[in-house]
């Protein structure tokens, strides 16, 4: 597909555009308090899950997620989260109110599917090549969340790119509903600090 | 040789050796002669906002905690123990009268003056002597928010530093309620690569269609929606409106401002699709009215990009700062900027404003900076082959009637011509070959 921009300007090759209605944000300010206010104070002991069976099961949505990850299945990825997500980066030691302060990135859905779009135009030039990861997920533990689960782990991902390696080490909170993910918040224990092409989806 | 000479081989009018951007003993002098001898931006005033409030960054390599001493006084402290030379603060930013050092205890008060040493009796010396405070930067000033420091007492004034750079600063913040921004996090990368590769990058407008593709094509995926963000640069970018300007001392701005119509709203109307934009924006338009589209365009990015050298660009509403490292290795940090509205022009809705600007603030750090430094990291690595010696910046030259000179001395171009980088390159060869004398002060 062609098109071009001007008459008699540069001519550019590019994705084709996503087509039907654009999406509408859910995100508004109810939704951001109510966000904040479940990131916090959660992982209380009194509040843990014990049970095998469940912990299990959260135990494997984390190691698939990780796998679609490592298998650039970015779509089959993002299937696994509620239709109304959140994947939360903070950029502060504390993770703050991000309607106050930046992060690291703070996606809804509409805006992880540009990501993902990014990435498949081919011309991300940070991820050209892209990144080969191995991500590694453990000290799982689940917490009880009102009519919610949330989960913590620890994340290492082992990243190659362009002839280097290097380590990504965070720890995760994901909150779960019904099976899917409903947000998610990566901690990167290096968050306040410079970081060298953060361009591999968390 | 001598320096002069040096120099003239590496900095010609049409392109530049690859040394300047491979060579560490190059990267030692301009720690001295660049880093130090003119107005290096340090901090924002918002960062340290009361008395005994500090920051910790640098000046070129050195360790500096910028500080608003008990009496309220900005200053740049070394932060180097005057004893042993151990940094006596490890923190990013805090509050403190005094600092310790944690090696042998000698602390000093936030003026950097010596309050003490454990057992003085130990010591012959008189400790009320200036040598034993901490070193500090000589000169420390701050214009409309924006803190400077330089060590050479021949810098002229930071006013007359910033020169015609001045008028597009204070537009920058005029346009906020209340005139001024605060700092409010940041978006932080680092690339290995040489920090004036991001200074040559920070007003080129030639590689924007490129480096910035996979920007270009997400912002503007919905079909419904062709003309978000920067797509004004398709197509014949040095017709546009758009325009470059040189202002003298190694700064430069690009005004892509005329490319936006006039009508308020108009920059928000080319915003990118941001989370939350549309409930807010619901919001801002019940209480505001017909103030309402103003009130958006602050939430949106400002086309305009503000570079003074040799470590400051306000972009967007952003405050980027590019910290070098080492000869290939650089900080770019980019610090959001939220609004502050203290007399209530917006009605209570400066909070929906900065709710939507956080996340605009996102959007060029994650989709385009990464790509640009890895364009950054792959020059770094090209120049490694070291008998293609020459690195290009003639793009404009030797075409007549194409760079105008202004009759305030500055030189204005279309959007997409290198004279900025060439003009950049000329002061900084008159910089290196300069012999400044660095001071501090105690």
């Amino acid at each position: 597909m062609r098109a071009a921009f001007a008459s008699g300007g540069f001519c550019f090759l590019r994705q084709p555009q996503t087509p039907g209605v654009k999406a509408v944000s859910y995100v508004d300010d109810r939704f951001y308090s109510e966000l904040v206010q479940s990131f916090k104070d959660w992982d209380r002991s009194e509040l843990e899950i014990k049970d095998p069976k469940t912990r299990d099961e959260c135990r494997q949505l984390l190691e698939r997620e990780a796998r679609l990850l490592d298998q650039s299945r970015f779509e089959d990825w993002l299937a696994m989260y509620a239709e109304n997500c959140i994947v939360w980066v903070p950029a502060a030691e504390t993770a703050g109110d991000p309607r106050r302060e930046v992060a690291i990135y703070f996606d809804d859905r509409r805006r992880l599917e540009d990501r993902i779009y990014r990435l498949r135009t081919g011309k991300a030039w940070s991820q050209v090549p892209a990144s080969r990861t191995v991500r590694m997920v453990s000290n799982v533990e689940v917490f009880k969340a009102a009519d919610r689960m949330m989960v913590r782990s620890n994340l290492l991902m082992t990243e190659f790119r362009a002839g280097e390696t290097r380590l990504i080490a965070a720890w995760c909170a994901h909150r779960l509903a019904g099976g899917r993910i409903e947000a998610k918040q990566i901690n990167l224990i290096d968050r306040d600090q410079s970081l060298r092409n953060p361009s591999v989806l968390l | 040789m001598n320096t002069s000479t040096f120099f003239e081989h590496l900095v010609h009018e049409d392109r530049v050796h690859r040394s300047i951007y491979t060579d560490p003993m190059i990267f030692d002098l301009e720690m001295t002669h660049i880093f130090g001898a003119v107005w290096v931006y340090l901090a924002h005033e918002s960062q340290v906002p009361r008395p005994d409030d500090y920051f910790t960054t640098k000046l070129g390599l050195r360790p500096i905690i910028v500080v608003r001493d008990s009496a309220g006084k900005l200053r740049a402290l070394f932060n180097r123990c005057t004893h042993r030379g151990a940094r006596v603060c490890r923190d990013a930013k805090g509050s403190a009268r005094t600092f310790q050092c944690p090696y042998h205890g000698w602390t000093y008060f936030n003026s950097g003056k010596l309050r003490g040493v454990p057992w003085p009796e130990g010591y012959a010396c008189d400790f009320k002597d200036d040598q034993f405070n901490l070193a500090q930067v000589p000169r420390v000033e701050s214009y409309r928010g924006f803190i400077f420091g330089t060590m050479n007492p021949d810098a002229p004034s930071l006013a007359d530093y910033l020169g015609a750079a001045k008028k597009p600063i204070d537009e920058w913040l005029d346009r906020n309620p209340g005139s001024r921004v605060v700092v409010s996090e940041a978006n932080r990368l680092k690339f290995k690569g040489n920090w004036k590769l991001a200074y040559d990058n920070a007003c080129d407008g030639y590689h924007v269609v490129f480096s910035h593709r996979s920007l270009l094509d997400t912002e503007n995926r919905h079909a419904s929606d062709p003309s978000k963000g920067m797509s004004f640069y398709m197509g014949k970018p040095d017709e546009a409106a758009m325009y470059l300007q040189y202002f003298g001392n190694g700064h430069h701005f690009k005004d892509k401002r005329p490319n936006v119509p006039k009508h308020p709203g108009a920059l928000w109307e080319m915003e990118g699709l941001q989370p939350g934009m549309e409930s807010y924006a619901k919001a801002i338009k019940a209480k505001l009215g017909a103030k309402a589209p103003r009130a958006l365009d602050l939430a949106s990015s400002e086309p305009v990009n503000i570079n003074i050298f040799p470590n400051l660009s306000i972009l967007g509403n952003h405050i980027q700062v590019f910290q070098p490292i080492a000869v290939d290795e650089t900080d770019s940090v980019w610090y959001a900027t939220a609004i502050v509205d203290e007399n209530n022009e917006l009605e209570g809705m400066a909070d929906a404003v900065n709710a939507i600007r956080m996340r605009t603030q996102e959007s060029f750090p994650n989709f385009g900076e990464v790509d640009d430094a890895a364009n950054f990291e792959e020059i770094q690595k090209g120049l490694a082959a070291c008998e293609d010696e020459w690195v290009y910046m003639h793009r404009g030259l030797g075409i007549p009637g194409r760079v105008q000179e202004l009759p305030d001395g500055t030189l204005k171009a279309p959007a997409t011509d290198e004279v900025f980088m060439r003009e950049h390159m000329k002061e900084w060869k008159r910089l290196m070959t300069a012999q400044p004398k660095l001071v501090v002060a105690r």
